[in-house]
């Protein structure tokens, strides 16, 4: 079965859309969504509806970081992505702000998390940005293989026979083994805003026969998005991101 | 978790076990059946007991996740493979020994070391263009078939360019053998080609001289000395050896990969026509490199790491057109790889081009203004994107390049009418495989070929190994 990884959405639909045309004309049978549904883009209302439909045909569904920061009060993020989750609350209706409100922090499916950020403080946000974190993460949990978004940057963390963590950066649509005799963190990139300087979507596709993992790339409507993002009178910074995948 | 002893007569995965072929330190080689006739099988077993080198554990994992990458006559056919209970690999069963049982012949005529080293390189440059190094070429990785084809076996220590290298993490100290490993391996790269080359040159030196250029060392801190001192020249030992072999040895032998073979194909293509080898100081050298030179190379590996990449050249004035005729559609993705690759190699000669990067949406005679819509508006938008993301990877200035998509129901003229409008000077386009219906019929490529107001450079895929 095929099982399609998607995260930091950030409401953008046309590289939402274009991940899920792409997932579905290739007969992806399940989807996991690792959070961030919201800020930055210009349609958080479209990307949580499409969301709930989701996860009514059977779609696990994280909470990110983003997502959460719509339902508090409290500021912990920087100037640009404050100023986008206080345009993004005026936006969402009460439904979809209760389903916010209800979504998991983490899941565990056998032996696979599936997490927003990190296992050691789902709530806590920290970045796994190198084998380091990697490693806290792998350590604070004793499922096999996690997967989180969070960093926008696709990475593929293992860990060695010896202990050690490495890290190693996906090659877009190549089939990489999660070889079993090993424990991995994958890192997927981001659908709605990329920061590898790859400006194309990305999604993580999990081949639960062969057991293997490929990072996808889905080129998509980027200008139009971005045209969006100005129109709604959010920072230009945000619209030249998504230009540029960074 | 010590388990039982595979037994002959044994099941394992569906593969009855018949004969134990080898047992090594590391892993056990069983002969195997199964109900369909598939040809001669071999399973191979690790031994993982613990306390074990971790290499023995890992290099099976290695294995078993490349082997199934690799296709064509100059690696075993990948079967089947197991993880949990009892883990294994069962591939095609290569008959014969290696070319280890040759080592007691040695050395070898000249012309069948040639022969014999064009045919690992012509495996080397097969596994390469798979993605592949090797890292551990030795006689005893290397295998012949009945037809002549060198095979390649063992790829435990062996790197994929596109999958993780669970390797290069593991140990602090080089991966490989004492007496072919190749110098960057030494500063722990594991992802150049070329390495394959210094060990070719390793065993090639072997068979046409009966001595290892540098020695047997056992203790890696000795694998150390190749990095400054030079091999006795082969005409030395043997002085009727050829000055193009020597040539040839030699440049694989060069401490920096630059000075090396660029590619395997390109040894192989020399050790077919040793006439044609350019020889250079290295064909007639007689004598090793004197105290001083030993000395100054000897205080450059001290603090040696990896050589940085070189940069590009200066931008030349020159500023030609060239344009990218790009075919999205699907199936064309190794073509569109293989047009990017030439398009890449041509900016690369000409710095101060600028790239058109084209593509043309077919109409139908039926529906001229179905673009005209909505979803036609989206697919044009669709196609730039596809254009931007396949040009990506060439990271060229947003000032030297633009994107085009052109509607028209004749391809072949909305190309050539671009060209001819926009002052291109250079098409460069792909073309699928040719046959007898196309032919017939005539292609877009041919078109353009035949019409084109300038330079037209085809792009096809080259064959695979055939078998």
């Amino acid at each position: 079965m095929l099982i399609a990884i998607l995260t930091d959405i950030h409401a953008n639909r046309e590289a939402l859309s274009a991940c899920l045309a792409h997932a579905e004309s290739i007969g992806v049978a399940r989807y996991v969504l690792l959070g961030d549904y919201v800020g930055y883009g210009a349609d958080p209302r479209w990307t949580i509806d499409t969301v709930i439909g989701l996860v009514e045909r059977g779609a696990t569904a994280i909470l990110g970081n983003h997502d959460a920061e719509v339902l508090t009060a409290r500021s912990r993020m920087n100037e640009v992505a404050q100023i986008a989750i206080e345009w993004t609350r005026t936006q969402l209706d009460a439904t979809q702000r209760d389903f916010i409100g209800r979504l998991p922090l983490m899941v565990e499916q056998g032996d696979t998390l599936f997490v927003h950020a990190n296992a050691w403080a789902p709530d806590g946000w920290g970045y796994v940005t190198g084998p380091a974190e990697a490693r806290r993460s792998l350590e604070a949990t004793s499922c096999r293989v996690t997967f989180c978004g969070h960093v926008h940057v696709p990475e593929l963390y293992f860990a060695t026979a010896t202990g050690k963590v490495a890290g190693f950066i996906p090659v877009a649509g190549t089939p990489m083994p999660l070889s079993p005799q090993r424990r991995w963190l994958a890192v997927i990139g981001a659908v709605g805003q990329p920061r590898d300087r790859i400006p194309a979507a990305c999604y993580g596709l999990l081949d639960d026969s062969t057991n293997s993992l490929t990072y996808v790339r889905v080129p998509y409507d980027v200008e139009s998005a971005a045209a969006k993002v100005r129109a709604a009178g959010l920072p230009g910074i945000l619209a030249i991101r998504l230009e540029q995948g960074y | 978790m010590p388990r039982r002893r595979p037994e002959a007569g044994q099941v394992i995965g569906g593969f009855r076990l018949e004969e134990l072929v080898h047992e090594g330190g590391m892993a056990h080689l069983w002969r195997v059946s199964r109900a369909e006739a598939d040809g001669p099988l071999l399973m191979k077993i690790p031994m993982l007991r613990p306390g074990e080198d971790p290499a023995a554990i890992v290099g099976f994992e290695v294995e078993q996740m490349i082997l199934p990458r690799l296709s064509g006559v100059h690696v075993p056919r990948f079967v089947a493979a197991g993880d949990f209970d009892q883990p294994y690999i069962v591939m095609e069963h290569i008959a014969g020994p290696s070319l280890k049982a040759r080592l007691n012949e040695l050395p070898l005529r000249f012309d069948e070391v040639a022969d014999i080293g064009a045919r690992i390189a012509t495996a080397l440059h097969d596994i390469h263009r798979q993605h592949v190094i090797h890292l551990d070429l030795k006689p005893s990785n290397i295998m012949l078939r009945d037809s002549g084809k060198a095979v390649l076996i063992d790829f435990g220590l062996a790197r994929h360019d596109e999958l993780p290298d669970l390797l290069a993490e593991e140990f602090n100290g080089p991966i490989g053998t004492g007496a072919y490993i190749s110098p960057e391996q030494l500063h722990g790269i594991r992802s150049d080609p070329r390495s394959d080359l210094f060990a070719l040159g390793v065993l090639l030196y072997f068979f046409a001289t009966d001595e290892r250029p540098f020695g047997d060392p056992g203790a890696a801190r000795e694998w150390r000395r190749r990095l400054y001192r030079d091999p006795v020249p082969p005409r030395r030992r043997r002085p009727d050896c050829p000055p193009w072999l020597q040539e040839a040895i030699l440049r694989c032998l060069e401490v920096e990969a630059n000075d090396r073979y660029a590619t395997a194909g390109q040894l192989a293509f020399d050790l077919q026509h040793p006439e044609q080898i350019a020889l250079t100081e290295r064909a007639t050298r007689s004598r090793r490199d004197g105290t001083l030179a030993v000395a100054a190379r000897w205080y450059r590996a001290r603090g040696a790491a990896a050589a940085a990449r070189q940069s590009c050249a200066i931008q030349l004035a020159r500023a030609p057109i060239i344009m990218a005729a790009i075919d999205l559609s699907a199936g064309m993705e190794q073509l569109a790889e293989a047009l990017r690759v030439t398009v890449r190699r041509i900016l690369q000669t000409e710095q101060g081009a600028r790239l058109a990067c084209v593509n043309v949406m077919k109409l139908s005679r039926i529906a001229l203004d179905e673009f005209e819509d909505a979803e036609g508006r989206n697919r044009h938008l669709q196609r730039l994107a596809e254009l931007k993301h396949w040009a990506h990877p060439l990271e060229i200035p947003t000032n030297g390049i633009t994107y085009h998509v052109l509607e028209s129901v004749d391809p072949a003229g909305a190309l050539i009418d671009y060209a001819r409008n926009n002052n291109v000077d250079h098409i460069v386009m792909a073309a699928r495989g040719s046959s007898t219906l196309r032919r017939y019929l005539g292609s877009t490529s041919s078109e353009v070929v035949a019409n084109a107001p300038c330079t037209v450079t085809v792009v096809r895929t080259g064959q695979g190994a055939s078998h």
